[in-house]
């Protein structure tokens, strides 16, 4: 169905699309309405999965962990302080080497609090074991939830994954979307097939002690599945523009970067400026181009090399920061060229915490005025109100 | 790559407990039970057997000397006895 | 292989009160029944790696959810359409009355048709006996330690029984292992009804409470005795049942156990045990328990 949605809405009914059996529920802004809206097709019978409203997000977490421990393919959505509460469990679900699919309405983390978007959440846990996709628009974020249920089943893989969409800018906008019917979705994303399940008939024991003798081994079988991981999701992605006709997911998206002598790097929906803005110098004559990173994790180094090789500067633009330290994306790209040929100029550039509006003339800035210079970790676009005057001696 | 995170059921059985025992374990001695069940529902172990009167015994195998079943048992049919004595 | 739901070679303490009660409850509940288990002694002691001592589907999430976790494997179940299989969700006393109060409070406000079973032997054992809020008036542990100017744990037990009761629960009980057959038959009794039901079951720990393994049964007996742990039973809300006692007075109980000796040598401890004694004849005014 091909419609006008706003972003929850159309989540939802990609969701109902992916006949999920089993939904936790927890309200927290910007992700509610999309539980609200896969509430009311429960009400209404369009989606027939079991819908529960817990009494916070860890335990939201826990009842989606212990429904895909039962064979039944489950959900859940939050974000920021929802999200960070949850972390215990979905250390624990990744360890437990679970299928699940979890939204990520991506919003910064209190204090103090602040209900818009940037990406501080979701990149806090890139150390979890969890498959972590950013989307760039509504359709890109909708597409790329059936292509998670698929991933994370696939018994090669057996991960959970988080599909992350930037709060507010995503969630509430509107973008025209072609969401498939269940039927459609039926021919790409078969019935889930556990394989941990707690089953009477055949009964095992889940959530062992492991001592020292035996716990290394468990992390270094989730970091070489993520490895694996990095040849199935490109397969995935182009299986998936095969049977829907469209791009989406997959690794990174390389716009432009063929010939580019500088590059801006980045996720998510602001993405979307920078292509306009890569064009719109490109008519100027600048040599320019942007790197969409699409799967965060597991790293995708060696994609992210091979596109960027040839270009002399590079900048690194996140909505987070691993404060003390670089911005965590830059940081992994930085690594990458370590003891590489290249040498490209690498700067890392904080913009948008707290929601703090990315303008096409930030980007411009950031293409022309930094040209030459590099720079750790620059916060763009700061109140001066705040920080200089403001700031307390 | 996935390594075995899971645990078949039952498999302590390879964990033979009765090492732990060192100076006391129960003599059933099988003259006066009355086959009650109080012995078979009380050891933590879950190591004790039998079906009719006087046929109750424990599996020393697994068995870690702590005397409930002595305890419990209504007609003193299990007494605690030293560890070496042969039983 | 023995043939009850819980077999032998699991590591608890000898005369551990929980492997006792744990395998009641898992025997009576029968092999069509998934066990949700919370961290502590007896996940630790059933399942190290590679074995466990469970032969039912178990799983262990976390420290506080299993309460959470049996819901959502009761959702999957509904989902599947899979009927006739029994959901067990346990705790110690720590999982179930500190940390695991939100997730359990949740689980009894939305219904589920789940069992729930506290283990209480009245600490956080597994991390080395430190107090909970179920730890009882005056008794020592390390986070609760008797000194100059301290006779122990300073709160009395949160009153968990009633707390469940508030919420809905169809059926809640007390039960010690000092009497098995109670055990079981209130595990059968909760499994024969439907919707959230709850069973508060006394587990002495040799090792936390300093008392020899031999004993558990003897400290399971007395607990009840004296109307420190009263045996009640409600269904929908109501007390059905009372175990009628003839009150014993609480030195009778307190001597049997090192984490109260601190009360019979230390000036003051007099006072102490007197206070002791009123918490018994409060539960035995509040729920009826004086025989004849």
């Amino acid at each position: 169905m091909k419609d006008i949605f706003e972003g929850s809405e159309a989540v939802a009914r990609t969701i109902k699309a992916c006949r999920v059996g089993v939904i936790s529920a927890y309200p927290i802004t910007p992700q509610t309405r999309i539980v609200e809206f896969l509430a009311r097709m429960v009400a209404e019978g369009e989606l027939k999965a079991r819908f529960l409203n817990v009494e916070s997000e860890h335990s939201a977490a826990s009842v989606v962990l212990g429904a895909s421990a039962t064979g039944a393919r489950a959900y859940s959505a939050t974000s920021s302080q929802g999200f960070i509460l949850m972390a215990e469990v979905l250390y624990n679900i990744a360890g437990l080497r679970l299928p699940l699919v979890l939204t990520v309405a991506n919003r910064a983390l209190s204090a103090p609090i602040n209900i818009w978007n940037d990406h501080q959440d979701s990149l806090t846990l890139r150390d979890a074991g969890w498959i972590q996709f950013y989307g760039e628009s509504i359709q890109e974020v909708c597409d790329l939830h059936i292509q998670a249920y698929r991933i994370s089943e696939d018994p090669r893989i057996l991960l959970p994954v988080m599909v992350c969409m930037d709060g507010y800018i995503l969630t509430h906008g509107h973008e025209v979307v072609d969401i498939p019917e269940p039927e459609e979705v039926d021919r790409f994303l078969p019935p889930y097939k556990p394989v941990h399940v707690l089953d009477v008939d055949n009964p095992v024991s889940m959530g062992l002690l492991a001592g020292p003798e035996s716990y290394m081994e468990t992390r270094y079988a989730i970091h070489k599945t993520m490895e694996e991981a990095l040849e199935i999701i490109p397969e995935v992605a182009k299986e998936f523009e095969k049977i829907f006709g469209r791009k989406s997911g997959g690794l990174i998206e390389a716009y432009r970067v063929e010939d580019a002598d500088r590059v801006i790097v980045g996720m998510g929906s602001m993405m979307g400026t920078v292509k306009e803005i890569v064009d719109e110098l490109r008519e100027e004559g600048e040599r320019v181009g942007a790197l969409k990173v699409i799967t965060h994790r597991p790293f995708p180094g060696k994609a992210i090399y091979q596109a960027l090789r040839k270009v002399k500067e590079i900048a690194v633009l996140e909505k987070a920061i691993s404060l003390g330290s670089w911005a965590p994306l830059c940081g992994e790209i930085k690594a990458l060229f370590q003891g590489k040929e290249e040498n490209p100029q690498i700067s890392g550039f904080v913009i948008g915490l707290g929601g703090r509006d990315i303008t096409p003339e930030n980007i411009r800035d950031i293409f022309l005025k930094w040209k030459g210079k590099v720079v750790e970790a620059e916060f763009v676009n700061l109140n001066p109100e705040i920080v200089g005057k403001g700031a307390e001696k | 790559m996935r390594v075995k995170i899971t645990a078949e059921p039952g498999s302590t059985m390879a964990v033979e407990t009765g090492s732990w025992r060192m100076e006391v374990k129960p003599k059933f001695l099988q003259k006066n039970c009355i086959a009650c069940r109080l012995c078979y529902l009380v050891c933590p172990e879950g190591c004790i057997e039998g079906k009719e009167k006087n046929t109750y015994h424990t599996d020393y195998r697994y068995c870690k000397g702590c005397g409930l079943c002595a305890y419990i048992c209504p007609k003193e049919d299990i007494v605690m006895v030293k560890e070496e004595e042969k039983v | 292989m023995n043939e009850h739901l819980l077999v032998s070679g699991h590591t608890a303490c000898p005369g551990c009160g929980q492997a006792m009660g744990a395998r009641l409850v898992l025997d009576a509940a029968g092999p069509r029944t998934i066990v949700v288990n919370n961290t502590g002694c007896l996940e630790v002691f059933t399942t190290y790696y590679p074995n466990s001592a469970w032969r039912v589907p178990w799983i262990h999430s976390l420290f506080e959810n299993a309460a959470a976790v049996a819901s959502g494997v009761e959702e999957a179940l509904k989902f599947l359409g899979k009927e006739d299989i029994q959901i067990i969700a346990q705790a110690g006393d720590g999982g179930t009355a500190d940390i695991g109060m939100g997730a359990l409070s949740g689980m009894l406000e939305r219904g589920h048709n789940i069992l729930y079973v506290c283990y209480d032997n009245e600490a956080y054992m597994n991390t080395g006996i430190q107090r909970s809020g179920l730890t009882p008036y005056d008794a020592v542990t390390t986070t609760s330690p008797s000194g100059k100017y301290s006779f122990g744990n300073p709160r009395p037990k949160k009153n968990m029984p009633e707390i469940v009761v508030a919420h809905g629960a169809v059926y809640v009980a007390t039960a010690s292992v000092g009497y098995p057959q109670d055990v079981i038959r209130k595990v059968k009794k909760a499994l024969s009804m439907k919707g959230p039901k709850y069973i508060h079951l006394f587990v002495p720990c040799p090792l936390g409470w300093r008392h020899p393994g031999g004993l558990t049964l003897e400290i399971a007996k007395k607990v009840v005795e004296t109307g420190l742990f009263p045996i009640v039973e409600w269904e929908y809300g109501k007390i059905t049942r009372v175990r009628k006692i003839k009150p014993l007075p609480v030195e009778e109980y307190l001597k049997l156990q090192g984490r109260f000796k601190h009360l019979f040598t230390q000036p003051g401890g007099e006072e102490e045990i007197k206070r002791i004694q009123e918490i018994a004849n409060f539960n035995i005014e509040r729920y009826g328990l004086k025989a004849g």
